[in-house]
């Protein structure tokens, strides 16, 4: 129980302290790792120590993600003492006696990865260090189911600051200063929203987490809570004291089992250690926190349909103003900040809005999480510096396009962003550039599209999205999205004319100005952005009725050409078995009866089998 | 209030009174929450109590909503608002094996639209649909975050990554 700040500093030092296990063997158990098999490596590593009798100088430590998702199971060893460490990639449990028998070197025969991130507060970057990280700087380091490491790790300090040095206007301020701006997309200064829900005359204000991740692609949130959960609580509680709210809630999926539970573990935690609920820390500052569960609405992710979820009722977004922070939650003053938003609270109250502004850009300070997903080597989550280069992220951080295969396309901002080209990818990256090409930050979803993609098709998908997760409260949102939907079917099915571009444009600049909520009004970029940069592909759908990518299957069909030796390799993979042929003969295929999945064309090893 | 399950559809059991343990269970679960007069402040309890309803039983027919109504002060028009608005819920049984072909973007951009077409023509079911032997529902699902491993299958809780067309038949062997 810490009753007081003194007594939380002095656990963070005996915790710091000088250990007989210098060295740590980190390893990532987040739902990806899981998945990828990181629990029996642990086991396997762990029997290992135990062998070697090396339990008194080694100390295991399950971790969060470290944000490697193409190469888990991945594992990081760290002498304390030297402040060496190396990662390990692709881990297999078979791998553990080579590993532990090296822990000062590298163990033959294993991947190695580089460490292409710093940690801002400790260091200064390297060369090859893209990253910078802040939202991050846990994940992947601390067991975040034992409150003891995040303490260790300058935790609820913060928070013991602002309860024993500011007054609720200086914490405000300080967040102004920062230029902090909303993590989830928007990009709405967080220390306004603060300041407008602190001026509010009121008995009872709430604070909402907004951890309904419904981006699909996006996943930096659930790697934050389930890396590094108390966090988030600290900087709610901060937050609560500066606007006057003492009851929080944190809105999240139901599919994030693991999130839900390694919260709730942290939630009980810092209540029994006095870090939460009654008198915080020994002052007179009560907050609570207590979680709320999605149930599968992507909708939920605006803040006014998040709050009539909240309230039990359907997730339907309702006109701003009021804004929440005026009238919310059961209609008091409410904050609805997202996960990542939270996740800078604490270092920029600890090291100062100064501090925080040196990395980023002017207009925006800090640090984005993104999450690298699609035709790409690495994927996975980077933390990087606003501003930093589409470029850098794509082919340095991500390794480049998967099979390397030509870079078409990358989206940015999930469905209601739009697909920058790569003419475009030289542009730094901050709230303000992206919306200037038609995309948005969004939540920071990244795909990345390579030659193989039709951008007819990739508008129709997000629309088709749209569609299914539209609330259907409004009518631009609800019937003008079914018709762009339908315009563009006729397009990818060869029934689109000039004409259909031209109405295309004009309802989905209409659905923009008119929709109700966020989701509506954004829901026509992925349209407008692929009509503008990639205008070419729209044209041969409807001028040549072909589609260059070999993907509308109404559009193409498959030949076998005379380079045939007849392997029957094709034949044999077809799921529809619609291609004939003797062995040592040319093949041919049925089209009334395929259905133009590609395998042939995928598996054909001498170049027999034509697109057209 | 009692239960109109049999005059609606007689074929379908009465959840409620034909499992009393489960019953208990989920009435257990309601009355631990903070159940009040404020209505308003009820209703913020509601979808926990769905969630735990659907887990308890496997999904929400009219005579569960009627029950959770019922506890928690709420008419079954909201209840039922809240059900059909929200796609984790359902008011439809599901098979014993619930296929979900995640069809995010990450898997949509790898394939994930054949995986799902094959699924579709290998059990003659459409993106919803249960077996008439309620043994395989299909559906697809948002993203679960293993972008890595798209295109990803999930078959109850098992995942399966990089899946291709070619993979369905032996995915579907493998919950006989």
């Amino acid at each position: 129980m810490f009753d007081n700040i003194d007594k939380l500093s002095q656990r963070a030092r005996e915790l710091r302290a000088p250990t007989k296990q210098p060295i740590k063997v980190m390893v990532s158990m987040g739902t990806c790792g899981i998945a990828a098999g990181a629990t029996p490596v642990l086991a396997a590593l762990q029997k290992e120590i135990a062998e070697r009798n090396l339990e008194s100088s080694v100390k295991l430590v399950e971790t969060g993600c470290m944000g490697l998702c193409y190469c888990e199971p991945s594992i990081e060893i760290e002498n304390t003492q030297t402040g060496k460490s190396i990662i390990y990639g692709n881990v297999k449990p078979g791998d553990a006696p080579v590993i532990v028998k090296n822990l000062d070197g590298a163990a033959v025969g294993v991947d190695t990865v580089n460490r292409t991130w710093y940690y801002p507060e400790l260091e200064e970057p390297g060369e090859q260090q893209l990253q910078a990280r802040i939202v991050l700087r846990n994940s992947g380091r601390v067991n975040p189911e034992r409150l003891d490491d995040y303490v260790a790790n300058n935790g609820y300090q913060a928070l013991g600051k602002v309860l024993t040095e500011m007054s609720a206007r200086a914490v405000i301020d300080e967040i102004l200063a920062s230029g902090l701006r909303g993590r989830g997309g928007g990009g709405f200064p967080t220390g306004k929203k603060w300041e407008f829900a602190a001026n509010q005359e009121s008995d009872v204000k709430y604070l909402i987490c907004n951890a309904d991740e419904g981006d699909p692609g996006a996943f930096m949130d659930r790697a934050v809570l389930e890396g590094d959960p108390h966090s988030v609580l600290e900087a709610m509680a901060i937050a609560g004291y500066a606007i006057g709210a003492h009851e929080g809630y944190i809105y999240i999926r139901a599919e994030y089992p693991l999130a839900i539970k390694r919260l709730r573990i942290a939630i009980e935690q810092a209540e029994n250690a006095g870090l939460l609920g009654k008198n915080i820390l020994g002052s007179d500052f009560d907050f609570h926190i207590e979680l709320k569960y999605g149930a599968g609405a992507f909708v939920c992710g605006e803040e006014t349909a998040l709050i009539h979820s909240i309230e039990g009722k359907r997730g339907e977004p309702t006109f701003k103003p009021p804004y929440p922070a005026i009238s919310g939650l059961w209609g008091k003053p409410t904050i609805v900040n997202n996960v990542e938003t939270f996740a800078n609270i604490t270092a920029i109250i600890r090291l100062g809005a100064a501090w925080f502004r040196r990395i980023g850009t002017e207009k925006s300070p800090g640090t984005k999480v993104f999450a690298l997903a699609g035709k790409i080597k690495r994927v996975g989550l980077i933390e990087v510096p606003m501003g930093t280069a589409l470029r850098d992220i794509i082919f340095n951080l991500g390794g480049g396009i998967y099979n390397d295969k030509e870079f078409k396309a990358v989206q940015t901002g999930g469905p209601s962003g739009g697909a920058l080209p790569a003419s475009q990818l030289d542009t730094p990256i901050d709230y303000d550039s992206l919306k200037a090409l038609g995309s948005m930050m969004g939540s920071g979803g990244m795909i990345v599209m390579d030659e193989d993609d039709c951008m007819v098709n990739i508008a129709k998908f997000f629309l088709e999205f749209t569609l299914d997760e539209s609330c259907g409260k409004c009518t631009p949102c609800r019937i003008g999205n079914t018709r762009l939907f339908e315009m563009l079917e006729q397009i990818c099915e060869g029934n689109g004319t000039e004409e259909t571009l031209t109405k295309l444009k004009t309802l989905a600049l209409t659905i923009k100005d008119t929709a109700l909520c966020g989701l509506g009004q954004t829901s026509p970029n992925p349209v407008l952005s692929t009509l503008s940069n990639f205008a070419d592909e729209y044209q041969s759908h409807v001028k040549d009725k072909r589609c260059l990518a070999g993907v509308c299957t109404k559009l193409i069909s498959y030949v076998i050409n005379d380079q045939c030796v007849g392997c029957t390799l094709c034949a044999r993979n077809c799921p529809v078995q619609c291609i004939a042929g003797e062995r040592k003969e040319q093949h041919v295929i049925d089209q009334d009866k395929c259905i133009k999945c590609g395998v042939c064309y995928n598996t054909c090893k001498f170049h027999a089998i034509d697109r057209i | 209030m009692s239960c109109h399950c049999d005059e609606q559809k007689p074929q379908e059991l009465n959840l409620i009174e034909e499992f009393p343990d489960k019953r208990k269970k989920l009435e257990e679960y309601i009355q631990s929450l903070d159940i009040g007069n404020n209505r308003e402040k009820n209703r913020g309890l509601l979808i926990q109590s769905l969630h735990k309803a659907q887990d308890i039983f496997g999904y929400l027919p009219l005579c569960v909503q009627l029950f959770v109504a019922d506890k928690l002060k709420l008419h079954l028009s909201e209840v039922y608002g809240v059900i059909s608005f929200y796609s984790y819920f359902t008011d439809k049984p599901v098979g014993k094996y619930k296929i979900h072909v995640c069809t995010g973007t990450a898997c949509f951009v790898k394939g994930a639209g054949a995986v799902l077409d094959e699924f579709k023509r290998y059990l003659n079911l459409e993106v919803g649909e249960t077996s008439a032997d309620r043994k395989f529902s299909l559906n697809s699902l948002r993203c679960v975050g293993a972008c890595s491993l798209a295109p990803v299958v999930m078959v109850n809780d098992k995942v399966y990554g990089k899946v291709t067309a070619k993979m369905v038949p032996d995915i579907i062997n493998e919950c006989a």
